[in-house]
């Protein structure tokens, strides 16, 4: 009691509301006035206000009282005030869902809807809508068709839309009424040509030649509404994308003539369509950008938020178009709304020079801290991407994130620095002290396990290769004992690392590991123990193998095996070698994140490719017995896109096999094609064991079908070989409508293109963390070198990209990457080779006339290495 | 992801709330039902949405990755909620029309104890400019129109006149009775 009157003298203090104190069994009681004859339509209408309102604001109704004043609620059909019939309306929508029996207002609704007062009949459809089922719409059918395309805009319009959210529910009603749609586009009211424009698209928009239909009618005939025109542009630029249509389409000239409209809101939609349209040129942008430059100087701050958000989102793909409107973009860095000044500035940041860097970093710190965490992530990534252009300019930016990383702010904002700071780090070889000591510590106080570890790993991997690695160790070591298990579990094993680079600091490593081995945590204490262990023998090859370099299969196909061997347990230990590797991921390309909606994307954890390869191959009988799965390729294409059958090719590498699979489509609608295979002629000595046939392969369903080939065993450097592939097939040609097939079909062969078997084939990628170990772990005993001419290569980059996807291994220790103006560099290739075999390459490259190559290779087999060598030459 | 998510639909508005000068939830409606389901994800939002913008008069800002265009008036604000690759403008013509809409059946006097006063009224404006997420009118003149709502043009004093005539009455019967 005491606490009510507390709230209520606090509250009346911001000024009085009527619904301040409404308690929900009260306006309930009140509601049993709508039994009273006559309706007091004045007091009613209050009482519905004051339900709605308190509906409004989350309180909760049960179904009994919902119910029953629900029908209480149904009396005051009686009277004929117009403002009390429309809060009916409203309160039969707000409690459709948690009122039992709504449908009792059916005939009092479908009589408003279909009677005299214009103003009852609009909200009476959308009222009637909400409570519909789909059997009961069909008995309303007539009335909605006849609404879609009554003379009264507002009657129309809410048909339309109704009929909209409705196709969700009941999309096979709803696409009877494609005519009254279609008619009811053709009216003079700019709303209805909407909607209509709206439920035509939603109805047909899986039949992508009724939409281009549909397009090309609304664009020669032209709309009224603005808002079609957007919802025009928009369908438009989804078909080109789809369609893959050059940008001579007359779709695209529709987009770009919208440009020239005199709406604001149209000519932005279409800006904003050809700026995201995917390969657009410099030439084909000049003109939405140029209008997006006019709007940078509106006095609406949406319009300006709209143009500067759209041309950072141009400036990430082509920074040079934006450049003619880095003075309007200047003018908008002191813009009162602060998201407008950030994006102004990382625009300006993408496209202007290096010297005007220091001046808009300075700007930018100082209202760093009034913007959103969304923002100061697009500021984030501004810098990052600066740091690649620029990478002299790295200490500013070091300071400034170091900066950021000291305020407050989320983990997703932290998490953009961190990543900042670490591909900073990466590509500049002389900001890595620094970096590595703001990162050490933002640890010291770090709130965030995820950030913790993964720096952690970084000061592992990196810190004992500079000079004062004792420097760190500080910092690991406090990570130790202050906090939570899994961040204590990375901190020892970064420290694991530093005993093994480090002898000197190998003592000292092993004490904190022994006060590690105390630790509460079984994880903590197991890591511990068992880098002890490791590191107490003092052997580099063990160093590599346990603590640089870890396992490389993939983590669930392990699980798998382990599974599979605990139910059958086998004399001989387990074997590693038998567990599929891990794909490197590939290398995840730098999305080019636009300014927003980075937020949303839910994290996916799929099985990788290869283990769901994995699963599909064991399941056909004949391919038992070949053992784990080794490689599967990139799909190849085996016939052009737009052909009667499109066929694709993986290859499946196994330990002696390999196990093709063709991905067959059939794309003519009167065929259907049954045992369908490929049959195969090897140029090399490989042998076809099996072919196994796709059985059916109806119209635009895939299939697939294999072929099973041994390879050559008795000459282990045949690695490469030519297979002409022919597809045999039986057709029968069928009726395209309903898919019957005839009886009797022909046989009949489709040439494909050829298929090669590489070297690549038959290497895994496998990253090595850190590739000195490994190469001191495999061993010289093995070693080969030989040194070739590339003359027909002009560059390192070309080399080093034509050596990594000739090979197909990973390259480590970031060698993919030539430093600018060097006229030799060292590639660090490593693999796994078929069989298990770990294959490590070093390519040291120089640029003359052409480029010259020597290649030492290292493995524990002696043929690997042959073979390497032999396919290089 | 841009593309994708640029589906062509007529869903244009996500949410559209009317708060008062301490963040308080006068009116609410969201129309995406995968957008904040609950009454408190509801009303984070909005305090959080309230306090990025109550002390800058910016007309738009981008939040928790929706797009937020906004007004303020006297006590009170309007909001109107949409996806991040929508078209701002789009979404500025519904809170324009929002705001004219309602600035006349208030006869400009937009503040909290007016707007309070004229709840019914307040709700069908917006009912009439979306439905479900879907743009259904961005003409305030048509608003009005279909609307066809009046102000009362003194409720309180027409309701105080009922309640002491009420009152009057039962004091008469009660010393009758005795």
């Amino acid at each position: 009691m005491i606490k009510k009157f507390d709230k209520k003298d606090e509250e009346s203090g911001s000024g009085s509301n009527p619904f301040q104190h409404l308690e929900k069994s009260a306006v309930l009681q009140e509601a049993r006035i709508f039994n009273e004859t006559p309706i007091n339509p004045r007091r009613c209408l209050h009482i519905l206000t004051k339900i709605i309102y308190l509906l409004n604001q989350g309180e909760h109704f049960g179904t009994t009282e919902a119910t029953e004043a629900f029908f209480a609620m149904t009396r005051l059909f009686q009277s004929n005030d117009q403002t009390l019939r429309r809060m009916c309306y409203l309160t039969i929508k707000e409690m459709a869902n948690i009122s039992e029996d709504v449908i009792i207002v059916t005939s009092s609704l479908t009589k408003d809807m279909t009677g005299k007062e214009d103003v009852y009949r609009g909200p009476a459809i959308r009222a009637l809508c909400r409570i519909t089922d789909t059997t009961m719409l069909q008995a309303i059918e007539r009335y909605m068709k006849q609404a879609i395309v009554d003379k009264v805009p507002s009657v129309s319009s809410s048909a339309l839309v109704s009929s909209l959210h409705m196709v969700k529910m009941s999309y096979d009603v709803v696409k009877r009424w494609v005519n009254e749609a279609q008619e009811a586009a053709s009216s003079d009211n700019v709303m209805v040509q909407y909607h209509a424009l709206g439920l035509l698209y939603h109805l047909r928009k899986n039949d992508r030649l009724a939409v281009t239909k549909m397009l090309n009618k609304f664009t020669k005939s032209g709309l009224k509404s603005p808002f079609a025109y957007c919802m025009l542009i928009r369908i438009a630029s989804k078909l080109l994308d789809e369609t893959e249509g050059g940008h001579d389409s007359p779709l695209f000239d529709f987009i770009e003539s919208c440009l020239r409209n005199k709406n604001e809101m149209v000519v932005y939609e279409a800006a904003s369509a050809i700026v995201h349209m995917p390969n657009c040129t410099a030439r084909e942008l000049a003109p939405a950008v140029s209008v997006l430059q006019l709007f940078c100087s509106s006095p609406k701050a949406a319009l300006r938020y709209a143009a500067v958000r759209t041309l950072n989102k141009v400036a990430m793909k082509h920074p040079s178009a934006v450049t003619a409107c880095n003075l309007d973009l200047e003018n908008l860095i002191t813009d009162s709304n602060r998201s407008i000044a950030t994006l102004a500035i990382t625009t300006l940041l993408k496209t202007g020079s290096e010297s005007s860097v220091d001046r808009l970093m300075k700007q930018i710190s100082s209202f760093v801290s009034e913007i959103s965490d969304e923002f100061k992530v697009v500021v984030v990534q501004a810098i990052s991407a600066l740091c690649q252009k620029y990478p002299r300019k790295h200490s500013v930016m070091m300071n400034f994130l170091s900066n950021m990383l000291r305020d407050d702010g989320g983990f997703d904002y932290k998490r953009a620095i961190v990543d900042c700071i670490i591909s900073i780090i990466e590509e500049n070889p002389e900001s890595k002290e620094t970096g590595l000591a703001h990162l050490c510590e933002f640890i010291e106080d770090c709130e965030h396990t995820v950030l913790a570890t993964k720096i952690l790993h970084l000061l592992g991997k990196e810190g004992p290769r500079t000079p004062q690695p004792s420097k760190y160790i500080r910092f690991i070591f406090n990570r130790v004992v202050l906090e939570s298990e899994a961040v204590r579990a990375a901190a020892v094993s970064a420290l694991a690392k530093f005993g093994a680079q480090n002898d000197d600091l190998l003592p000292s490593v092993l004490v904190l590991m022994q006060r590690c081995m105390m630790d509460s945590d079984d994880e903590v204490r197991d890591r511990a123990t068992f880098y002890m262990n490791v590191l107490q023998q003092k052997q580099k090859a063990l160093n590599a193998a346990y603590i640089f370099n870890g396992l490389s299969v993939s983590i669930p196909g392990l699980e798998k095996s382990l599974h599979q061997y605990t139910l059958e347990p086998l004399e001989k230990p387990f074997d590693m070698k038998t567990v599929p590797l891990a794909t490197t991921p590939i290398s995840e390309q730098k999305t080019d994140i636009a300014p927003v909606a980075t937020s949303k994307l839910p994290e996916r954890l799929a099985p990788s490719r290869q283990d769901i390869y994995q699963e599909q191959l064991a399941a056909v009988p004949e391919f038992h017995g070949l053992g784990p799965l080794f490689k599967s390729s990139e799909p190849v294409q085996l016939t052009e896109a737009e052909t009667e059958y499109v066929v694709r090719c993986i290859k499946h590498t196994f330990a002696r096999h390999m196990v093709f699979q063709f991905d067959c489509t059939n794309t003519l609608n009167d065929q259907l094609l049954q045992k369908v295979l490929v049959q195969m002629e090897p140029s090399e000595s490989y042998e076809v064991i099996h072919y196994i046939p796709a059985a059916t392969l109806p119209y635009s369903q895939p299939g697939s079908s294999y072929t099973l080939v041994r390879l050559p065993d008795d000459d282990p450097t045949a690695v490469s070989c030519t297979f002409s592939c022919t597809m045999k097939y039986l057709v029968k040609d069928c009726d395209p409508n309903t898919g019957e097939p005839d009886d009797d079909g022909y046989d009949d062969e489709y040439v494909l293109e050829d298929l090669e078997v590489t070297v690549a084939d038959h290497i895994q990628k496998v990253l090595k963390p850190n590739f000195a170990a490994a190469w001191e772990e495999v061993g010289d005993e093995f070693e080969k070198e030989e040194t070739f001419a590339l003359a027909s290569v002009r560059t390192l980059d070309e080399a080093v990209g034509n050596i990594i996807s000739f090979l197909g291994m990973q390259p480590c220790e970031r060698s993919d990457k030539v430093p600018e103006n060097k006229n030799s560099h060292v590639l660090f290739l490593a693999g796994v080779f078929r069989g298990g075999h770990d294959v490590l390459v070093r390519a040291r490259l120089a640029l003359a006339d052409g480029v010259t190559m020597q290649v030492t290779v290292r493995s524990g087999e002696e043929t690997v290495v042959d073979v390497i060598l032999a396919s290089v030459g | 992801m841009d593309s994708a998510s640029l589906q062509p639909s007529l869903y244009t508005v996500k949410a559209v709330f009317i708060l008062d000068n301490d963040g308080n939830r006068l009116l609410s409606k969201y129309y995406d039902p995968e957008l904040y389901p609950s009454m408190k994800e509801q009303k984070n939002f909005e305090r959080n949405v309230f306090n990025k913008t109550h002390k800058a008069d910016n007309e738009i800002a981008f939040l928790e990755g929706l797009t937020i265009v906004y007004k303020g008036s006297i006590d009170l604000f309007f909001y109107v909620v949409g996806s991040a690759q929508e078209n701002e403008l789009m979404l500025m013509s519904v809170l324009n029309c929002l705001f004219d809409s309602l600035s006349h059946i208030l006869r400009k006097n937009v503040e909290r104890r007016c707007l309070l006063d004229n709840m019914d009224g307040v709700f069908l404006v917006v009912d009439e400019i979306i439905d479900g997420g879907v743009i259904l009118e961005s003409d305030p003149q048509q608003v009005l129109q279909k609307v066809n709502y009046r102000a009362d043009e003194n409720p309180l004093s027409e309701q105080s006149v009922a309640q002491v005539l009420q009152s009057a009455k039962e004091q008469i019967k009660w010393s009758i009775l005795k």
